[in-house]
């Protein structure tokens, strides 16, 4: 694993939340969507807060992309959860929000899971990677594996 | 009633969540290192690459469908419940689907990890 590596991993887990984050304040202040009132989803992009939060959702997948090309997807996975905790403590130390003990207890759980996943190999090394049958494809399978 | 509606509302959007990511995971392993890639041939050769994989674009439409899916659920139940039971399970699908389909090596670290993880979404976004 190199720096860059944990700088796409850390953008992953930031973009999810903040993207979220901005995408549920923009649908609150846009109104409900339901099967009957469809077309209002068109307007729904218009709110600025929708439209950053797409931004962002993009910039998420791309680093998922990114992540998914040299790490295990039950890897990466565990990453993506770590943005709810970084929520509560946003909600905890920087809006003063309560922050229930349930929720605490599901910080720790997540938390440390996160850690059990990061102490491990990223990458499964397979003798012949089951999906590339085409010879150009063949030289990356393992790159990357142990760093 | 309205339990059904929610419960198979939840089951099909961690069936199509699931089928998305393992899908943009194989398309991804398919693709290579992009960093390594990125050094090699610059960012238009990544792209390319990327777009010239069935299963990135199936995985998209999975995606799209499960983001609907969850739409439509959220409709019918509450959100303290559709939104974590969605998240939550798709994290053990994931490790079950990532195992069989893409012959991961899930061991008992990541297991753990993935229980651990989904029990912590339960209850926070609960």
């Amino acid at each position: 694993m190199t720096f860059r590596k944990y700088l796409v991993l850390a953008g992953v887990t930031v973009f999810a939340v903040s993207g979220d984050s901005m995408l549920a304040r923009g649908m609150k202040q846009a109104g409900g969507v339901s099967i009957h009132h469809l077309h209002r989803l068109i307007f729904a992009v218009l709110n600025p807060w929708v439209a950053a939060g797409i931004m962002l959702l993009l910039a998420f997948f791309a680093s998922y992309m990114n992540a998914l090309s040299w790490a295990d997807l039950t890897y990466v996975m565990p990453a993506t959860s770590l943005g709810y905790v970084l929520l509560a403590l946003v909600a905890k130390f920087a809006l003063h929000e309560q922050v229930s003990p349930i929720r605490w207890l599901g910080i720790v759980l997540i938390s440390g899971g996160v850690t059990f996943v990061a102490g491990g190999p990223a990458l499964t090394e397979h003798e012949v990677c089951p999906f590339t049958k085409n010879a150009e494809d063949t030289p990356q399978v393992s790159a990357g594996a142990s760093s | 009633m309205r339990h059904v509606y929610t419960w198979s509302g939840i089951l099909v959007v961690v069936f199509f969540s699931v089928v998305g990511d393992i899908l943009i995971a194989r398309a991804m392993k398919q693709v290579g290192d992009v960093h390594e890639l990125l050094r090699r041939s610059g960012v238009w050769t990544v792209v390319g690459r990327v777009l010239s994989k069935a299963n990135f674009f199936l995985g998209v439409s999975a995606m799209a469908v499960a983001f609907f899916s969850l739409l439509f659920a959220l409709s019918w139940g509450d959100v303290s419940l559709v939104a974590p039971a969605a998240a939550s399970l798709t994290f053990v699908g994931n490790a079950f689907a990532a195992k069989i389909f893409l012959h991961e090596k899930v061991d008992r670290r990541r297991w753990i990890a993935a229980l651990l993880v989904s029990a912590g979404v339960a209850l926070l976004a609960g």
